[in-house]
């Protein structure tokens, strides 16, 4: 009897989890679609005819045309490609310059005046943008970096999520094994590149894993701070192209979905790792 | 160097703070000294940003959308998560299911609107499925309904996330507890509610808050599948800091912002009573 309940545990589990991946199946299956196929699968969608869409998890007549036709003969799909990794790679670089000094310095020195960062960092992470929304428009006003990458960079770059999830990994090195590399005469630069980094190495791969879905799928930030069009990053431009053409739009959404997919496929340790660490045990004694 | 108190440490995050503090913090105070000004931004105007407000019926909506959507989404997502967590433990291939579960996080915003739009369309997939069982279809989007696609949108995409927070939680209890209650002839149910819940609460805490910041981005879905004035049942405070933010209107941003930071900072006072000892 235990094992009948066991089966049917697996079997609603899977269920949830099937349900989750299902878009993504539906997405990739449709970028691989002629028109023909998706006027014929959406029909009432596209405005042509009456009919109901039907659900497609296979391309009946598989075709890389839609990709042919971004690859080949949009040259505004690598535009904004370029847009969105420049700005994601500026804001990771960014975090990790900023993010992992600032990280170490709460977790390993004491000085006046750290708890009252430590809470204002956390403060930070939790307001949503909107309430930031207004703020952040008038400094980069200001600063003379609004409608450019640049303002975006440096907002992100200086998000505090990164900086309390790598500060939770630092703090729990062993004061030990830290104190024993002091005994080697390891200086303060010492200590933190042969103890921090090696040892906080996973809290670093956990804040980039975290982050780069963050930037890459970016949209309040660049509909409020960017003007000029041809700035703008792949999250979104994709509304516009959805009007002309729904092939295109599937193929652009596995485009853009494939690099974010991939950080996921190889960094999903740390992503748990990541996730994990946001929750402060109580019981966790530091030295 | 951790016993001693000293400035040396403060060159560690002197870079890290002094960006916070020019792009958030000092701006960010700004806005409550906006919030007290006239709409030119200059001279005391009291209360009268906060009075404008509650007197908006946008605001008004917006609120009353944005809070039934934090009440309805939280609990159903916290206790949801719970027990798909509960269940993957026992699971054969649990880091499958986590997995899968965890992908919806990293789909765009984009690529997910474009999927709503092809289930929840006039002629789409939910309504084909509808008719076929000869049960009324509806214009989905464009109905009160539409609330509705939001939370299931939020619960399908953060899922995953809270799926690990309670796993991370059920991993820290002893198991050896449950041993000793199952050889006293303690049912599962009975184990769950008063050895697993317990020990469950910091947990709790973390991934209540976290699941709140989260509840803001749902106005990504929101817009992109129905634009900057939705059907009136999801319009949401976002959409409105949105629109007012196409007009400047700075007065009344600035108020609705103060109001909004002080509802998280009180959300994080519960996080410092929970987690403040740690932090200390």
């Amino acid at each position: 009897m235990r094992k009948h309940c066991r089966r049917r545990i697996e079997g609603l589990v899977l269920a949830c989890a099937l349900f989750a991946v299902l878009p993504v199946c539906f997405l990739i299956a449709g970028s691989f679609m002629g028109e023909g196929e998706l006027t014929l699968q959406l029909g009432g969608i596209l405005g042509q005819g009456e009919d109901y869409a039907k659900l497609f998890l296979f391309p009946l007549y598989p075709t890389l045309r839609a990709y042919v036709e971004i690859l080949l003969d949009t040259p505004e799909f690598f535009v904004m490609f370029w847009n969105t990794g420049k700005i994601t790679l500026g804001i990771l670089c960014g975090q990790m310059l900023f993010g992992i000094p600032a990280a170490w310095g709460l977790a390993r020195y004491s000085f006046p005046l750290k708890k009252t960062v430590i809470w204002l960092y956390i403060a930070l992470m939790l307001m949503p943008f909107q309430v930031l929304m207004l703020s952040d428009y008038l400094v980069l006003k200001e600063l003379n970096l609004l409608d450019s990458h640049l303002g975006l960079i440096f907002q992100g770059a200086f998000s505090t999520f990164p900086v309390f999830l790598m500060y939770r990994f630092f703090a729990g090195i062993p004061e030990e094994i830290v104190e024993a590399g002091r005994l080697d005469g390891a200086g303060a630069w010492g200590l933190f590149f042969h103890i921090g980094l090696p040892l906080g190495k996973s809290g670093i791969f956990s804040a980039m894993v975290l982050g780069i879905p963050e930037s890459w799928n970016m949209i309040e930030q660049p509909l409020a701070f960017l003007k000029t069009k041809s700035l703008w990053p792949l999250s979104i431009l994709l509304p516009e192209i959805e009007e002309g053409s729904v092939g295109f739009a599937f193929a652009v959404s596995v485009l853009t979905f494939l690099p974010v997919f991939l950080v996921f496929l190889n960094g999903e340790e740390y992503l748990e790792q990541g996730i994990e660490a946001s929750h402060v045990k109580k019981e966790e004694v530091r030295g | 160097m951790k016993k001693k108190k000293n400035w040396t440490g403060v060159l560690w995050i002197l870079p890290s703070l002094s960006g916070v503090l020019l792009f958030y913090c000092i701006p960010w105070l700004d806005v409550f000294r906006r919030a007290f000004a006239r709409s030119t931004g200059q001279g005391f105007a009291g209360l009268e940003n906060f009075r404008k407000l509650f007197q908006n019926e946008a605001f008004l909506l917006a609120s009353k959308n944005t809070l039934r959507f934090i009440l309805i989404c939280i609990p159903v997502l916290l206790a949801g998560s719970l027990a798909l967590a509960v269940l993957i433990q026992r699971c054969r291939y649990g880091a499958w299911y986590k997995w899968m579960l965890l992908l919806p996080m990293a789909l765009p915003a984009v690529s997910t609107a474009l999927i709503w739009k092809l289930l929840f369309h006039r002629y789409g997939l939910l309504n084909a499925v509808l008719e076929r069982m000869g049960l009324p279809v509806n214009n989905w989007l464009n109905s009160s309904a539409a609330f509705w696609i939001l939370v299931f949108s939020y619960l399908w995409r953060n899922s995953g996330y809270h799926v690990i927070l309670w796993l991370a939680g059920l991993k820290q209890i002893d198991s050896s507890i449950y041993e000793a209650a199952r050889i006293d002839g303690a049912g599962e149910f009975r184990i769950f509610r008063s050895m697993t819940l317990p020990n469950l609460k910091q947990v709790f805490a973390t991934a209540a808050v976290l699941s709140m910041l989260n509840s803001f981005k749902v106005f990504r879905e929101a817009y992109l599948v129905a634009g900057n004035y939705p059907h009136d049942s999801m319009y949401m405070m976002q959409h409105l800091f949105n629109n007012w933010f196409r007009i400047l209107a700075l007065d009344k941003m600035s108020a609705a912002s103060v109001l909004l930071s002080i509802v998280i900072l009180s959300f994080l006072g519960i996080l410092y009573k929970v987690w403040g000892k740690e932090m200390g």
